[in-house]
């Protein structure tokens, strides 16, 4: 058997491969006995294969929750390491810097699937992510569990729970005393609410390796919002910063460019916008009279609408800045008030060196910054156009 | 004295509580067929047999009687109970009296019932069971577990869930093992209705401790100690009461063993029977 631990995505399928193993040995099994009883003169039987009741016991089995010994994940791990040096030699590489991503990205190249499913296509990731984590056995020889909380049945939520109230006590009894001694001074929770989130019931089940209720999960954040509501000292902050994870900002995401300079001196900076067909790209210069040039023709006359007039105004219109840049532009593709629309979102993108990260968030919550993901639906078969049917007629 | 009448009824269960024997499967072993229990050397059987026999020759081995008075009952407000009104009418015996519409509960009955519970507690600790401490009042629940987890015990303070004892290979595993005490700081739940615990230790013959307010059912419980069980001063007392107990008896057990295993094979007796509780001297070199 090849010696890396590779599975098409669940430990199903091993069990199915270890299952045809042995039925083929039972068969081979089978044919030794029939040969040697020919052999031995006796007369002459039809060889019928044996569907041993074994074999069906077996695939039964597969079905329940398997449940893996720690000497079998161990195992696995130790097969799991051997097969990645064997392929970091396969593919040339030292075997000793042979990261997970390498691993990846030699098992896309041996072998390339053509697959929808992500998770039907082959893996080879340590046995930690493969096979589900378990409870090992939760008492000890003489019967008695491990842990003073086992008789509840939910151990880990029940003992968080615990620790964390001991914790609110314990700062209140922190306070109480600075009260006593009159050193007490209230002070105001500096911590940044967005950029974290509390874990969701499903991570926090993952890392209690326990079923929760959702009653289960308010009571939880509620006791933890309470925590961190007080003044806590650096290994409360961390204990609740183990329930806490990051959140990507979306404005960060945004490179801002930095201004650029011509041969006059004078700022300028580009943006590109995209709008259903149309595609635009603009330049806006630091300084000027609040002139818009549009494929070389002025932009009273290029948008003789005020609607798309006022798409282009809103940029500036948003920053008060409105007769203060000029704009060159060139714009293809589309109708008019699509190419209104790309030369506003390149407009606003090339705003966004000229003005502070706080406008650059601001412009973002307005909307200005993101592309219409709106396109023309495709008309379908059966119906005169992308949502209308055809005359609904009685008889 | 109503003690007298009522003593020879729960003394006779005390007693009954016979010591089993290590061949049996150990404690309540649910939904296991019962392992033959290997033959023991003659020394170890010996060993066993004695440790486990010696702390029954004497009324108060573990000499709990020292832990409390009346006098500390009475300072810890365990005699005050509910209104008049909230009074069970199985109560009835325990209570002194009322004073302005307020039940008193009869603290020399407490004693003795609080003596009676404690040496019980003290044997299972002693004989390595499993003791699971539930209440269900909020107020208290921190408190119950950190003195459960000091004494190296069970808790249980939280949502009972229905067949935690009765079913309790489909819930907790296939071979576990029961409680062999199961202590109620609370005997009601969070509706004033008797905790589910009481009627499943019952039925699981798994014997209880339990404090009873003037508001409570004594009937199910073993080992009932009239009490109140709302002020925390009380409960707070209890609570050290428990894990001396548990800690004393648990001492007591390591210091046997270590001196017999000194002492080997021959008969040992107790090195001082006039007090055989835990005496901060009782040093290992003590045999004779």
């Amino acid at each position: 058997m090849a010696a890396p631990c590779m599975s098409c995505g669940a430990a199903a399928s091993y069990r199915l491969f270890l299952a045809g193993r042995v039925s083929f040995a039972r068969e081979q099994g089978l044919w030794k006995a029939a040969a040697s009883g020919l052999q031995t003169g006796t007369r002459c039987q039809i060889l019928r294969l044996k569907h041993s009741p074994g074999v069906t016991k077996k695939n039964v089995a597969a079905l329940r929750r398997e449940s893996y010994t720690v000497d079998f994940i161990k195992k696995q791990i130790e097969e799991f390491n051997i097969g990645k040096r064997h392929l970091a030699n396969m593919m040339g590489e030292d075997p000793e810097t042979f990261t997970q991503e390498d691993v990846d990205r030699a098992i896309t190249y041996l072998f390339p699937s053509g697959l929808f499913e992500k998770r039907a296509r082959p893996i080879m990731k340590h046995p930690e992510e493969i096979f589900p984590k378990q409870r090992a056995i939760q008492w000890g020889d003489d019967g008695r569990p491990f842990h003073f909380l086992f008789y509840t049945g939910k151990q880990s939520y029940y003992s968080l729970m615990h620790e964390a109230y001991g914790k609110v006590l314990h700062v209140e009894e922190r306070q109480d005393q600075l009260r006593a001694k009159g050193l007490f001074s209230e002070k105001p929770k500096t911590k940044d609410p967005i950029g974290s989130r509390w874990l969701i019931k499903e991570e926090l089940e993952e890392m209690l390796v326990e079923k929760l209720s959702d009653q289960d999960y308010a009571q939880f954040t509620r006791l933890l919002e309470r925590l961190s509501a007080l003044p806590c000292d650096a290994a409360e902050e961390e204990f609740v910063g183990r329930f806490r994870r990051t959140v990507t900002i979306q404005s960060k995401k945004h490179l801002i460019e930095p201004l650029q300079y011509d041969e006059q001196g004078m700022a300028f900076s580009t943006g590109q916008g995209k709008r259903k067909t149309a595609n635009a790209e603009a330049v806006v210069y630091g300084h000027g009279s609040g002139k818009i040039e549009i494929n070389g023709v002025d932009y009273l006359l290029y948008f003789p609408v005020t609607q798309d007039r006022e798409q282009l105004m809103f940029p500036f219109h948003f920053l008060d800045r409105l007769g203060k840049h000029d704009v060159t532009c060139t714009v293809s593709g589309g109708g008019r008030s699509s190419q209104a629309g790309a030369i506003r979102l390149a407009v606003a993108r090339a705003l966004c060196s000229f003005i502070t990260e706080d406008e650059v968030e601001w412009m973002r919550q307005a909307g200005l910054l993101t592309t219409d993901p709106r396109v023309r639906e495709r008309k379908k078969p059966g119906q005169e156009g992308a949502r209308r049917k055809f005359t609904w007629k009685k008889r | 004295m109503a003690s007298g009448a009522v003593l020879p009824r729960l003394l006779g269960s005390g007693v009954r509580a016979a010591p089993r024997g290590r061949a049996a499967p150990r404690g309540r072993t649910l939904g296991s067929a019962a392992a033959a229990a290997a033959p023991e050397p003659e020394r170890d059987s010996d060993f066993s047999a004695r440790i486990l026999s010696e702390p029954l020759k004497h009324s108060d081995f573990f000499n709990v009687k020292e832990l409390f008075s009346v006098r500390s009952l009475f300072n810890a407000r365990v005699h005050l109970g509910h209104k008049a009104g909230c009074r069970h009418r199985f109560m009835e015996p325990y209570i002194f009296g009322s004073r302005l519409g307020q039940d008193i509960i009869d603290l020399e009955q407490t004693a003795t019932h609080l003596q009676l519970a404690l040496n019980f507690t003290a044997h299972v600790a002693y004989r390595g069971g499993i003791i699971l401490f539930v209440s269900r009042a909020r107020q208290f629940s921190h408190l119950i577990e950190n003195t459960a987890r000091s004494c190296g015990e069970y808790a249980h303070t939280r949502y009972f869930k229905g067949g935690l004892l009765t079913n309790a290979p489909l819930l907790l595993g296939p071979q576990v093992r029961l409680p062999d005490l199961i202590i109620f700081l609370h005997t009601l739940n969070n509706v004033f209705e008797p905790h589910v615990a009481v009627r499943d230790a019952a039925k699981m013959n798994i014997p209880t401790v339990g404090i009873v307010d003037t508001n409570c059912n004594p009937c199910l419980i073993t080992y009932p100690v009239p009490g109140n069980d709302d002020s925390p001063p009380a409960v707070q007392l209890f609570c050290r009461l428990f894990q001396t107990a548990v800690t004393r008896a648990k001492e007591k057990r390591r210091q046997l063993e270590a001196l017999y295993r000194l002492q080997g094979a021959p008969g040992p007796h107790p090195a001082n029977p006039a007090s055989p509780g835990v005496q901060a001297g009782l040093g290992l070199g003590v045999a004779p």
